[in-house]
């Protein structure tokens, strides 16, 4: 299997070995079970359990699957719930920043709109829940783009629409950007969906710790960016403390 | 000038929540907690007085904590209550006599109507404002006097003191049998029954009326002035204020002006609209009660109209049917449908409150067809909270004689967008959601600000409202809904007969 990685494959193999055990087991066993050193076995079940993957009883010191397992399968958020749970962190984040606030979630190359707060100026503002935008015009959008399992891949569909003349349509372009995302965190968006607009949108964490949603504000360009182009730190403080507060918030369930 | 923040209260059903804002009534930290629900018997509903006290100072506390970094200093504290909900307990020990009377309890019932029928009974309306019923404490005190033994003798004794959800609370927090305050803040009086709605003092004629000593009651008090000290939290801060839920979420709501009004979408729900320093009687079933009382001022009088269950309604959906996992996903579930299949759900699970006042009315689901799915079931849920907030409007336009401009709302399900959208179709007026929608504990906060200081009056605090989201009806549908209206009302009539005993 050219390209596979061996540390995988053996971990892969202890989960089923446990699974197929159907209860507990112990180190010796399990080396035996998957044909390993004692000492190889041993470091991959510590990585396996500072993941939550496997558990370890604490009166035997034998291994069993944990409970992170069950989140990457069965933890299907709500869209209803996430909304009711990051409502007063989205609320506290347009009061605070005087931006408007937006709670999405991927859909193919769309971000839908969960959650919507006005900016608090009590302009008349449509509320967009619901609504589908292009995920690479929009900071939401790069953000769940690049923290896709599979954000290694460019895109699927390489047809990216222009919405403005600063909209990201080629690419290689848009994969560079979204590996920069993935490094610092965060996404930014200058008035490329809107012209006179900019956003910025940080991830939020399930109780899975993958990127379930992310959460961002827009406002006009000034407000976002500083006089040298660079996002405003005190807003990106902000959006990142929201972003965690909401993740803390879904985790503590 | 460092910064100052208040530490607001919010104990209500089903938790008891800590929160702290700063100046511009932005949320900064929460913490909250769930009681234990005791149902002993059908109708009865009981929560444990020191398991909700052991909440408020655990919540108290970690609030206080997680803001315990930030430059400034928290300054008051202001507690915000689930109303009518009756303790009482021991002066000597703080130890509650009883668990205490959940305000959805109907025990009373019996009772209730033995002291309808009393040919003085008149006196209850004329001076407190509102029908003999035992959604209020009134009743529920006098219950506990007669069911516990010797307790009248003790009571007149002053050896047991009785206190709504905020009186437990500043006694223990200011001491308890240390030198506890025992006091309770007006609008939480003003749904007693025994308070004189005018004066804003206990009435000696309706204590005699209900039977309760006047030695084991709390001296009433404005709802914004300083109450006493909080020693029994880390930090020790001045209790600035104490209202009824429905009323702090009306002033977090900043509705100072008459006219103005809010709906709280809870457990139950609760419209409350400012009518002024004037008392306004109800003709058309709503409650006069006590808006909230500035030390020094005159009160501020507001009409109510008290819904028992909506929230309620999808917390059955999911425990009693288990047809969803949590309740926001009521509106998924509902979103698999297109409307309600004909189906229509009256929650009178124990009674209807306003404006139709029958404690005897049951539940029921209407229009019943194989068709029927669990999606309409969904849907008819969501629809019986904007039904009922139809029913409670009209009576105020007819009562206040002015119609809503637009509908404040507030609570854990505006959150729900499908209910916000049907509120305005239902309502046909626009449907407006304030920024912090943690409008009860922010009522409460702005009360303990106002006693100390930190905000100079409730003309500071309009600053502080802004829009975070609003409804607009949609023509047609209001049009279809206003049509539909029939049929919830006869669904209403229905669940009225089905609960009389002398239906046929």
């Amino acid at each position: 299997m050219p390209g596979s990685v061996q540390s995988l494959e053996r971990a892969a193999a202890i989960l089923r070995a446990i699974a197929g055990s159907g209860g507990q087991m112990g180190v010796t066993e399990l080396a035996g079970v998957v044909g390993l050193a004692k000492t190889t076995t041993h470091g991959l079940l510590r990585t396996l359990l500072s993941l939550g993957f496997v558990e370890q009883d604490a009166d035997s010191g034998r291994y069993r699957l944990g409970t992170g397992l069950l989140d990457l399968g069965s933890h299907y958020l709500d869209a209803n719930e996430l909304r009711s749970r990051a409502s007063n962190w989205c609320d506290s984040l347009a009061a605070r920043s005087g931006c408007s606030v937006r709670l999405g979630t991927l859909a193919g190359l769309q971000v839908v709109v969960v959650h919507h707060v006005f900016r608090p100026d009590d302009s008349a503002q449509e509320l967009e829940v619901g609504a589908a935008l292009p995920a690479h015009a929009t900071a939401l959008g790069k953000v769940l783009l690049a923290f896709r399992p599979a954000a290694s891949r460019p895109p699927a569909d390489p047809r990216l629409e222009r919405s403005t003349a600063a909209t990201m349509v080629d690419p290689a372009k848009l994969a560079a950007e979204l590996k920069a995302v993935r490094g610092r965190g965060w996404a930014v968006q200058r008035e490329e969906r809107v012209p006179g607009e900019g956003g910025l949108a940080a991830p939020v964490h399930g109780a899975g710790g993958l990127v379930v949603a992310a959460l961002g504000v827009t406002a006009p360009v000034p407000e976002v960016l500083g006089s040298a182009g660079a996002v405003r730190p005190a807003l990106l403080e902000m959006v990142l403390e929201a972003a965690a507060a909401v993740s803390r918030e879904l985790v503590r369930s | 000038m460092t910064e100052r923040y208040v530490l607001a209260v919010d104990q209500g059903t089903t938790s008891t929540r800590a929160i702290v804002f700063d100046r511009g009534g932005r949320l900064v930290a929460v913490r909250q907690r769930e009681h234990r629900q005791f149902f002993p018997r059908p109708g009865w509903v009981e929560h444990d007085p020191e398991e909700i006290w052991a909440n408020t100072q655990l919540t108290a506390a970690q609030v206080l904590r997680d803001v315990a970094g930030r430059p400034g200093r928290v300054v008051a504290l202001g507690i915000a209550n689930q109303r009518e909900t009756t303790v009482v307990w021991e002066r000597a020990t703080g130890r509650p006599v009883l668990r205490a009377l959940v305000w959805q309890d109907t025990r009373t019932g019996p009772l209730v109507e033995e002291l309808s029928a009393r040919p003085d009974a008149a006196i209850v309306r004329e001076r407190a404002g509102m029908e003999i019923a035992g959604y209020f404490a009134g009743p529920r005190l006098r219950w506990v006097l007669d069911a516990v033994p010797r307790a009248r003798e003790r009571a007149e004794q002053g050896e047991l003191l009785f206190g709504t959800m905020e009186s437990w609370l500043i006694w223990n927090l200011t001491g308890g049998p240390d030198g506890g305050v025992h006091v309770t803040d007006v609008t939480n009086a003003s749904r007693t029954l025994l308070m004189d709605v005018r004066t804003c003092a206990w009435d000696p004629d309706l204590l005699d009326f209900f039977g309760v000593p006047a030695a084991m009651l709390p001296e009433i008090r404005p709802s914004i002035g300083v109450l006493g000290t909080a020693t029994a939290l880390p930090v020790p801060v001045p209790i600035g204020g104490a209202l009824g839920d429905q009323q702090a979420a009306l002033f977090g709501q900043t509705c100072f002006s008459p006219g103005e009004a809010k709906c709280t979408y809870g457990t139950g729900s609760f419209l409350l609209q400012n009518t002024g320093t004037e008392l306004v009687h109800s003709a058309h079933g709503l409650i006069s009660t006590v808006a909230y009382q500035l030390a020094g001022e005159p009160a501020h009088y507001a009409l109510e109209g008290s819904i028992a269950v909506t929230g309620a309604l999808v917390q059955w959906l999911r425990d009693g049917l288990g047809l969803i996992g949590s309740a926001p996903e009521v509106e998924t579930l509902a979103r698999t449908v297109d409307d309600n299949g004909g189906c229509y759900i009256v929650p009178a699970f124990s009674g209807l409150l306003a404006p139709h006042w029958q404690g005897e009315a049951r539940g029921l689901v209407a229009g019943l067809t194989s068709y029927v799915t669990k999606g309409h079931l969904a849907r008819a849920v969501l629809e019986a909270t904007g039904w009922q907030t139809r029913d409670v409007v009209r009576a105020m336009d007819a009562d206040s004689g002015l119609h809503l401009s637009a509908l404040r709302v507030d609570g854990g399900m505006t959150t729900n967008n499908l209910l916000m959208q049907f509120l305005a179709d239902v309502l046909d007026t626009p449907v407006v959601r304030p920024m912090v929608g943690e409008t009860v504990s922010l009522g409460a906060g702005y009360a303990a600000g106002l006693a100390v200081g930190m905000w100079s009056d409730t003309g500071a605090l309009r600053g502080n409202w802004h829009r975070s989201a609003q409804w607009s009806p949609r023509p047609q549908r209001a049009a279809e809904l206003d049509a539909e209206y029939a049929a919830w009302e006869r669904a209403v009539r229905l669940s009225i007969a089905w609960g009389d005993r002398h239906f046929r």
